[in-house]
């Protein structure tokens, strides 16, 4: 009987094997050919040897760091503030701050962009602030759900224990709620520092011309310049797999998602 | 003192988020085809929207598009989810560790890579939307089976041997008995699917047929364009859609409560 029950999950199996692990297999052999099908690592030396790539790399990296610094900034007391502080218990809103994240982001964008013109005239004198801030703009509701959810699951009792026990309020936040609200803070980091790497709809839209990593595989992909690309791809998927590996100590990225 | 800043703070952060939208809310109703500028009130912008075809079109496809990717998902997925529930552990984490790849990766990846595979590599295509539909379902499928997995895990393990005492064959304690106790979370599982591929950008970017757009495609290519006209009548969808959110998201909070009440 248990063996009949289990068959049901082989279409997902077989869709998963196919089109998620198949792509990546075949995005890595593109990464380490040619246009002849030849094996080379001249891709690879182009990545890694080019200004202009490697340039890009560091500045998303950059990039990342900050938008994921201004979230996480801007997040924590408000998560707080919704789970613990004033705002403790009242749904609606956390529903309020977090609703964004079912709206269009493209849509949000626009709104953002016609905002930004008119209080700065020229979007394209600022491109790394107008970066930063439609960043945020967009990602940080994904900062603020995760870090409430590992907020309110905390025991109140143990913050009350700390202060009993003669902890004062600084050493009681840094003490006994970072520690315990860190799975929060790693998942809500992960859902915010690859996007900032990676979606640079952001940047096009706020009439942006610097460059991040997922411009490039835009670029690559609009000269049809498959093996190139796939080197990016590539490269990105082996950041995925190291940011993955180092955040499961602490979080379970699950249900949540960003933009 | 520190009510007040709770207060402060939470406000600072909404109006972050939604001064942008209600100030474009408020200039979809004038003529006025900047921001700042004063202009009367019209509708000029809900007449372009709703008179326009190509827009018509493009909305009527990407909620079809949404539609159809999000019943894919959810079938395949809470397939999935009951299959590997009932696996070995083994088995089972193997499963939900190739389900994990698209989630944690990003979308331009997710979407070149199934582009390289379906449309560089086996030459399909893209004008058939099988390219687009699978690549957004690669994206939705793990989220409908990360919804419905809990259901199953919640559920009391008696209640299938139970039926099958009782007399029921495998399938009819299957469709009797299982289905009903995973039925919310494949609902929302089909919710998370549809606002995904509604979010989308990259995967269909990368996968789509070159005539047919998405709201997300079509805004982005409009911000690029010089088309005032279409423009403006963006700013009127985005409120519709904003209004539309809010109304969704009231009323399933108020069902949502009911149930937990019960």
């Amino acid at each position: 009987m248990k063996l009949e029950r289990r068959y049901l999950a082989i279409p997902y199996v077989i869709f998963l094997v196919v089109f998620v692990v198949l792509p990546l297999i075949v995005v890595t052999y593109y990464a380490f050919t040619n246009g002849e099908g030849q094996p080379t690592i001249s891709n690879f030396v182009t990545f890694f040897t080019n200004a202009r790539t490697i340039g890009t790399f560091l500045y998303s990296l950059f990039v990342a760091v900050v938008t994921t610094l201004v979230c996480l900034l801007l997040a924590y007391p408000a998560a707080y503030i919704l789970a613990k502080g004033y705002f403790a218990g009242k749904g609606g809103m956390l529903l309020l701050v977090v609703m964004p994240m079912w709206i269009n982001f493209t849509l949000r964008l626009t709104a953002l962009k016609e905002l930004l013109d008119m209080i700065e005239g020229n979007l394209a004198m600022y491109p790394f602030l107008n970066t930063i801030i439609g960043q945020t703009y967009d990602f940080l509701p994904f900062m603020i759900l995760p870090i409430y959810n590992s907020l309110t699951r905390m025991d109140h009792s143990l913050l009350e224990a700390a202060e009993d026990l003669g902890a004062g309020k600084a050493s009681v936040l840094i003490k006994v709620m970072l520690p315990l609200s860190m799975p929060g803070i790693i998942s809500g980091v992960t859902m915010v520092f690859l996007p900032s790497m990676t979606n640079y709809v952001v940047l096009d839209m706020l009439y942006n011309s610097t460059f991040i990593m997922g411009s490039l595989i835009g670029s690559y992909f609009s000269s049809y310049d498959w093996h190139n690309g796939s080197m990016v791809a590539a490269t990105l998927l082996l950041l995925i797999v190291l940011i993955t590996y180092i955040a499961e100590g602490g979080s379970s990225a699950s249900g949540e998602r960003r933009g | 003192m520190k009510k007040t800043f709770h207060i402060f703070w939470i406000v600072l952060i909404l109006l972050f988020l939604y001064l942008p939208i209600m100030v474009l809310a408020v200039y979809s109703f004038t003529s006025s085809t900047m921001i700042g500028s004063i202009r009367g009130f019209s509708l000029h912008n809900y007449e372009t929207l709703f008179t326009t075809p190509e827009l018509m079109d493009m909305i009527r496809g990407t909620f079809l598009l949404a539609f159809v990717v999000a019943l894919i998902s959810t079938i395949l997925g809470s397939l999935g989810a009951v299959g590997a529930f009932y696996s070995k552990k083994k088995t089972r984490s193997a499963i939900e560790l190739l389900g994990q790849i698209p989630v944690v990766n990003a979308d331009v990846v997710t979407g070149f890579s199934v582009c390289i595979l379906l449309i560089v590599f086996f030459g399909m295509n893209k004008n058939t939307y099988i390219p687009l539909v699978i690549g957004l379902c690669v994206l939705c499928t793990p989220f409908v089976y990360l919804q419905v997995m809990p259901r199953l895990s919640g559920m009391d393990p008696y209640l299938y041997e139970a039926a099958l005492d009782l007399g029921c064959t495998p399938s009819q304690a299957m469709i009797r008995v299982i289905l009903p106790e995973i039925i919310p979370g494949m609902v929302s599982g089909f919710l998370t699917a549809l606002t995904l591929s509604l979010d989308d950008y990259f995967i269909t970017s990368y996968t789509k047929p070159a005539v047919f757009n998405t709201i997300s495609t079509y805004v982005v290519n409009a911000t690029k364009g010089a088309q005032t006209d279409v423009k403006t009548a963006l700013w009127a969808l985005s409120t519709l859609l904003f209004v539309v959110i809010v109304i969704v998201v009231v009323m399933m909070n108020l069902t949502g409560s009911r149930e937990e009440d019960r």
